[in-house]
């Protein structure tokens, strides 16, 4: 139903886009009148505590301090550590995930079983309450404390996902491997954790925004990532008086961030869905490319679907 | 263990916290959440567009700084909500755009054909949603919403670092407390997540199952 909309009704005509141009018009101006109000709201100046009156949101005191490179200088710095955190976590997450999807598609249930449960008790738990645990109980430190819990349980999540690949990968890719004397574990990692991998990649990067976004966490176990070093360290430096500006200058720094990799994500799976930049050998069939019948692969779809729809806010801190 | 079996009464307290915020977040982001999702699939291009940039604005945003916002940026320009309410806001404000992408992705995930097929046989475009469209995409909604619930138990932690005294606090002070018993406190307080968390999974991945839509 991506194109949806034009086979649920007929074409709009003449009466019918007036219509909708005009209720369009009206809500445009309805929300630019709302944001307008807010930001009315928030220029003005209010009454402060004892009858003082205190600047609007937007008064030059209130944003002054950004002409000091100082100040700059300490934002980089956070951001700076929120990107460290976030790139050691997913490097670490991409390995547990790698491991646990090889050890939950083990053949023995001795392994499968034990792993299962692993993943389950790392999925079902607040990320935040497994950074207080490695802080309090393994003592590591507020980074690696972040990094730890981070890493355990997007590993775990990006390992669901590598696993729903390879369940969905078509059996004669592992028996062509076993065909040719390879041991199941050299056919796993040589021939089907490569086509798994890359068909899961939109989800695993995808997974990695989630983690950037939960570093952010690390401001109530006192690692001091973007979040602390602006509102806690600048706000109480420079006083409440800033506290706004600053609140909206980190939330655009996570906004850029954010939305760059998600973008990315985005990117990288319209690359795998359409077969461009010869990334997706699957679909190339379809353009008359010499491929196998059986490789038009219904069941690799719906493994990206069911990996999709438990990852949609599963991971969403 | 006697740490946890002692302090089983503050639990109980943390836990009703984080069941409350639970449920009243997830009403609030059910509401807020198909308002968007109606508004991103109606004809109406502005609101399209304002829902677009909402969903895209509030998914990229940290809960973190969602909820200090809530807690501390409004008192500061003015507000006088009591802590829980400002992160019952700020949790239903954050899970909303996830209710609605789950919501369209059902929306979208009922194939072309049945659209066609409905409109060919010739029914209006309000028999085409009601009686074609809707109950295939509700099947392929709820795993992914009972996802999104899930997601929001976990998150409702958060909120104990923004001063809502619920299970993760609870926790915090309880390992403070006994610092001779922090493993089983906060083992009793995984306990208790798990005890929402893993059935309502069970429950989705059951749901899923038996309601795939044969194609």
């Amino acid at each position: 139903m991506s194109r949806g909309a034009a086979v649920l009704f007929d074409a709009p005509g003449p009466r019918a886009r007036r219509t909708s141009l005009l209720v369009s018009l009206i809500a445009g101006v309805l929300i630019v009148i709302g944001l307008g109000w807010i930001i009315a709201v928030l220029a003005a100046p209010r009454e402060g505590p004892g009858g003082l009156e205190l600047p609007g949101m937007f008064a030059p005191t209130r944003w002054d301090i950004y002409s000091d490179p100082e100040v700059w200088l300490f934002i980089g710095e956070g951001t700076l550590a929120t990107l460290q955190a976030a790139a050691v976590a997913a490097a670490l997450a991409l390995v547990f995930g790698v491991v646990l999807s090889l050890l939950r598609s083990a053949q023995s249930r001795w392994i499968r079983i034990p792993t299962a449960v692993f993943i389950e008790f790392f999925r079902g738990m607040p990320v935040l309450l497994m950074m207080l645990f490695i802080l309090l109980a393994a003592m590591t430190g507020q980074f690696w404390a972040v990094v730890w819990a981070l890493a355990l349980y997007n590993g775990a999540l990006i390992g669901e996902a590598l696993r729903a690949g390879l369940a969905a990968l078509p059996k004669g890719q592992r028996e062509a491997g076993l065909s040719l004397g390879m041991r199941q574990l050299q056919s796993k990692l040589l021939v089907e954790f490569p086509q798994a991998f890359r068909q899961m990649l939109p989800i695993i990067v995808a997974q990695l925004v989630v983690l950037l976004k939960d570093t952010s966490l690390g401001y109530i176990v006192g690692y001091n990532e973007l979040l602390r070093t602006t509102l806690n360290n600048l706000g109480s430096f420079f006083g409440n008086r800033y506290l706004f500006s600053l609140f909206i200058i980190t939330w655009v720094i996570y906004l850029a961030m954010n939305l760059a990799l998600s973008w990315f994500a985005r990117w990288l799976s319209r690359r795998t869905e359409s077969g461009g930049g010869g990334f997706n050998f699957m679909k190339r069939g379809a353009r008359g490319g010499p491929v196998l019948p059986s490789m038009e692969n219904p069941a690799m779809d719906a493994a990206m679907r069911g990996a999709e729809s438990r990852q949609v806010g599963q991971g969403s801190t | 263990m006697d740490a946890v079996f002692d302090n089983l009464p503050r639990y109980l307290d943390g836990f009703s916290v984080t069941l409350l915020l639970l449920a009243v977040s997830s009403v609030f982001a059910l509401v807020l959440g198909t308002v968007i999702a109606a508004m991103r699939i109606s004809p109406v291009a502005s609101l399209r567009g304002f829902a677009t940039v909402y969903t895209e604005i509030v998914r990229n945003t940290p809960l973190t700084l969602v909820l200090f916002f809530c807690a501390i940026v409004l008192p500061y320009l003015g507000s006088t909500l009591p802590y829980v309410v400002a992160a019952m806001i700020g949790l239903s404000v954050y899970t909303s755009p996830f209710v609605a992408e789950a919501l369209r992705s059902g929306i979208n995930g009922v194939a072309v054909g049945q659209a066609e097929a409905a409109r060919s046989v010739g029914l209006g475009f309000g028999q085409t949603v009601t009686l074609v469209i809707l109950p295939q995409a509700f099947r392929m909604t709820v795993p992914p919403l009972i996802n999104v619930f899930i997601a929001l138990t976990k998150n409702t932690s958060v909120a104990g670092g923004f001063f809502v005294a619920e299970l993760f606090t609870i926790g915090k002070e309880l390992a403070n407390a006994r610092g001779d018993a922090v493993i089983a406190v906060l083992l009793g307080v995984a306990t208790f997540y798990l005890l929402i968390t893993v059935p309502l999974g069970l429950a989705a991945t059951q749901l899923e199952r038996k309601w795939v839509v044969q194609r």
